[in-house]
């Protein structure tokens, strides 16, 4: 009895989820799509995410250990960027080019920016977006698969040759075709959704929205559902709305908000897709989407149990009655 | 869906760990000696009336109210007063207390007859009388908070603390009382309607007062999800009648049940109440949970008010053989607070008693947010604390106004439901009580 205690402020317990659990869940949601991959692409697809993995856990290790940070490796966010960024490359990438990219996704992006919860954009994301400008013809130098029945399906889907109203759709959902590592099996993707979906790791709002939005408007544009299937099954934009879209730390904090995000990105990417002078637009919808993320944080809110519209000036509170009403409570409907 | 765009308000999935629902409560054998604060209450401290030496009965008055918003306090044990002494209580401050020797005879004080009640004034006067305060945590006067006219009465008896099940027991084994307690309060507060709320984890309780209040004319029981906080005063007003406490009144002062129509009463409270009225002795006894890992005989107790936490301890049979007491809780483990030592006295308000080893007690580390939103998912309140933390860092005047941080009700379920375990909802007090302040010296 005369032990010392422990006083601290409530609550006293805490959940058992953790940043490492959450981002192991994440690991284990990729999987479908790193065995579609190997399926699909052949061994090296699994060669590529191994040295992608280690560079990017390295490149962390070693600044955190340069700067005399805490060395966060062991929460498992350096090995889904570099999953997720890996998952982007076609199957015959340079290696030396991928650990470019992983330089790029975990040095540049995450931690020059302060670490893990600072960046402003996806990692894995930027380091796509600079390996497809500074690297475009082996970034889109898509390897036949194995297993492709015909000469078509070496091609992406989205490419502006191919006719798409001819497209099996069996063949974009199953992925037999032309892509990245992680993209092109549509079936796999929906897999580790359903498996974060179900372990509670990350809310429908995004993913759905995104999906959403895209089909609304590629049937708006096209006007053909055969064509608006493939090319929802074709591309990054399955993968990208699963497992990039919806990263923590880029993405808005309420359900509002990435109710708003999701039908943003949908949209950009099929403007780029249609009206834009790329095949594919998913991974700069993304980072659109993640550039209006800190306006969305900022102007949506949700409303508190209780909460009134301040009328006009009086009753709002007893402290001064708000300056600039309209720029304050602007998203607080 | 619209209303998870509106706000999501999901609380936190806490474990129920109400392993000591099934148990009978067990009466304490009388302690030697209590040490009976004269703040037990809000509002202000009791007035002692007695002196040292005098000889007091269980039920003797020995603090009068010192205000409308306070309460009465009496003996809990007879015996003799051995001093009135000034004692530093559990959450810090400091407090007059009456130190009371017991005889062992708990004899009655013959005073305590049951009061005669005709209309609401006198229902009023008789609880102001017997001392009665939510004793489900709170200690609000019951007086005050009954004055208030509105249409509905909420009883609740949701009890979604982890661990603690004096209501469940309250409810099991006095239903009677209850019942009782709640027809004197729509008799003479003339309230039509009546909601027990009860979570769904305690279905005993949902059939048995299902069955007690089937005949009664404005009854009836709803039972309730099982969520963190659920028995929050204003989470349980949305839950049972669909209204929302208003953030400000008419007058500008913050919100109060009253204001959406409704009265909350803890169960234990309103059968307190019943008791009351049927025996005329006042609140001195309180039934406690004790539990935790580092407790030989977890069990449900009932304790004078002022026995120490050590001699509760020593009744449930001491600390476990072999484990390391590391923390003392009293109330419940997401909103109750830690003591220094079991050198403590029970308060009226107290329900639960928690003593946890050193390795429960172990919290762990917290790392940077991830920025997962869980936090604004969880909040019962549909408060953001992730933003409101940043503004707070930022001392941001207007962004914590425009996120409504006065509306914190620290229940802990954003710190509970945190991957990156951090200290969400203790920043959130420290941001609440900047704000207040802020607003006291006049709003910047």
């Amino acid at each position: 009895m005369d032990e010392r205690l422990l006083v601290t402020a409530s609550p006293h317990i805490r959940d058992n989820t953790t940043t490492a659990g959450l981002m192991g869940w994440v690991l284990v949601s990729l999987l479908p799509c790193t065995v579609a991959a190997a399926m699909i692409f052949g061994w090296r697809a699994l060669l590529l995410i191994a040295v992608t993995v280690f560079a990017c856990v390295a490149f962390e290790y070693l600044w955190c250990l340069l700067l005399k940070k805490p060395i966060p490796v062991r929460d498992l966010s350096a090995c889904v960027t570099g999953v997720i960024l890996a998952m982007n490359m076609p199957v015959g990438m340079p290696l030396w080019i991928a650990v470019i990219g992983a330089f790029v996704a975990i040095i540049i992006t995450k931690q020059l920016w302060g670490g893990i919860g600072f960046n402003f954009a996806n990692p894995a994301l930027v380091g796509r977006i600079v390996l497809f400008l500074g690297f475009a013809p082996r970034m889109t130098a898509y390897v036949y698969p194995r297993t492709a029945h015909d000469a078509l399906a070496g091609a992406t889907p989205l490419a502006a040759s191919v006719d798409r109203s001819a497209v099996s759709i069996l063949d974009v959902f199953l992925g037999v075709h032309g892509g990245m590592l992680g993209e092109t099996c549509a079936l796999a993707c929906l897999a580790g959704l359903a498996i974060l979906l179900y372990v509670g790791v990350i809310d429908a709002w995004i993913p759905c929205s995104i999906i959403g939005s895209a089909f609304v408007f590629t049937l708006l544009i096209t006007g053909d559902l055969h064509v608006t299937l493939v090319e929802m099954c074709a591309g990054g934009l399955l993968f990208g709305a699963v497992f990039m879209a919806t990263d923590y730390v880029t993405s808005p904090l309420t359900a509002k908000g990435k109710l708003i995000y999701g039908i943003f990105i949908g949209l950009a990417a099929v403007l780029i897709r249609h009206f834009g002078s790329m095949n594919e637009g998913m991974s700069f919808a993304i980072l659109l989407g993640n550039i209006i993320t800190c306006l969305l944080n900022q102007y949506v809110h949700q409303t508190p149990l209780g909460y009134k519209k301040p009328q006009k000036a009086k009753k709002g509170k007893k402290a001064a009655a708000a300056k600039e009403p309209a720029a304050a409570q602007g998203g607080a409907k | 869906m619209f209303k998870t765009l509106k706000r999501s308000a999901a609380g936190a999935a806490v474990p129920h760990e109400k392993g000591t629902a099934g148990m009978q409560t067990v009466q304490m054998p009388v302690p030697k000696e209590v040490l009976i604060p004269l703040q037990m209450h809000i509002g202000a401290p009791a007035e002692p009336v007695v002196q040292k030496g005098d000889s007091v009965k269980v039920g003797t008055l020995i603090g009068k109210a010192g205000g409308f918003v306070s309460a009465n306090i009496h003996a809990s044990v007879s015996g003799t007063v051995k001093a009135i002494e000034d004692v530093r209580m559990v959450h810090g401050v400091m407090a007059k207390a009456v130190r009371i020797e017991s005889d062992g005879l708990q004899t009655p004080d013959p005073a305590c007859v049951p009061p005669t009640v005709t209309d609401k004034a006198s229902l009023l006067a008789a609880i102001q009388g017997c001392g009665l305060v939510g004793v489900g945590g709170a200690g609000f006067p019951t007086h005050v908070k009954l004055a208030a006219n509105v249409d509905t009465l909420l009883i609740n008896g949701a009890e979604c603390e982890p661990y603690l099940t004096t209501d469940a027991r309250e409810m099991l084994e006095c239903s009677d009382t209850i019942i009782a307690g709640i027809e004197a309060v729509m008799k003479y507060c003339e309230i039509p309607t009546c909601i027990i709320g009860i979570e769904r984890n305690k279905p005993e309780c949902i059939d048995l007062m299902c069955s007690l209040t089937r005949d009664m004319k404005g009854v009836s029981v709803k039972p309730l999800p099982m969520r963190y906080p659920q028995g929050a005063e204003k989470t349980l007003i949305e839950s049972c009648t669909g209204r929302e406490v208003p953030q400000f009144n008419d007058a500008g002062k913050p919100g109060l049940p009253a204001d959406a129509g409704c009265i909350v009463m803890n169960v234990t409270s309103v059968s307190t109440l019943g008791k009351y009225l049927r025996t005329g002795m006042p609140l001195v006894a309180k039934r406690l949970t004790v539990e935790g890992d580092a407790i030989a005989k977890p069990q449900n107790i009932e304790v004078p008010i002022g026995t120490m936490y050590a001699d509760v301890i020593e009744a449930c049979g001491g600390i476990k053989e072999g484990v390391h007491l590391g923390k003392v809780i009293f109330g419940g483990p997401m909103m109750g607070g830690a003591a220094p030592s079991a050198n403590f006295p029970v308060l009226k308000q107290n329900n639960g008693l928690l003593l946890f080893s050193k390795e429960k007690a172990a919290l762990p580390d917290p790392n940077p947010c991830i920025r997962c939103g869980r936090c604004i998912k969880g909040c019962p309140m549909g408060l953001e604390p992730v933003t409101i933390v940043e503004a707070f860092n930022r001392k941001d005047f207007d962004g914590l106004k425009a996120r409504c941080v006065d509306l914190c009700v620290a229940c802990g379920s954003c710190t509970y439901v945190c991957p990156a375990k951090r200290l969400v909802s203790q920043n959130m007090a420290l941001a609440k009580a900047w704000y207040l302040a802020e607003v006291r010296k006049g709003g910047k």
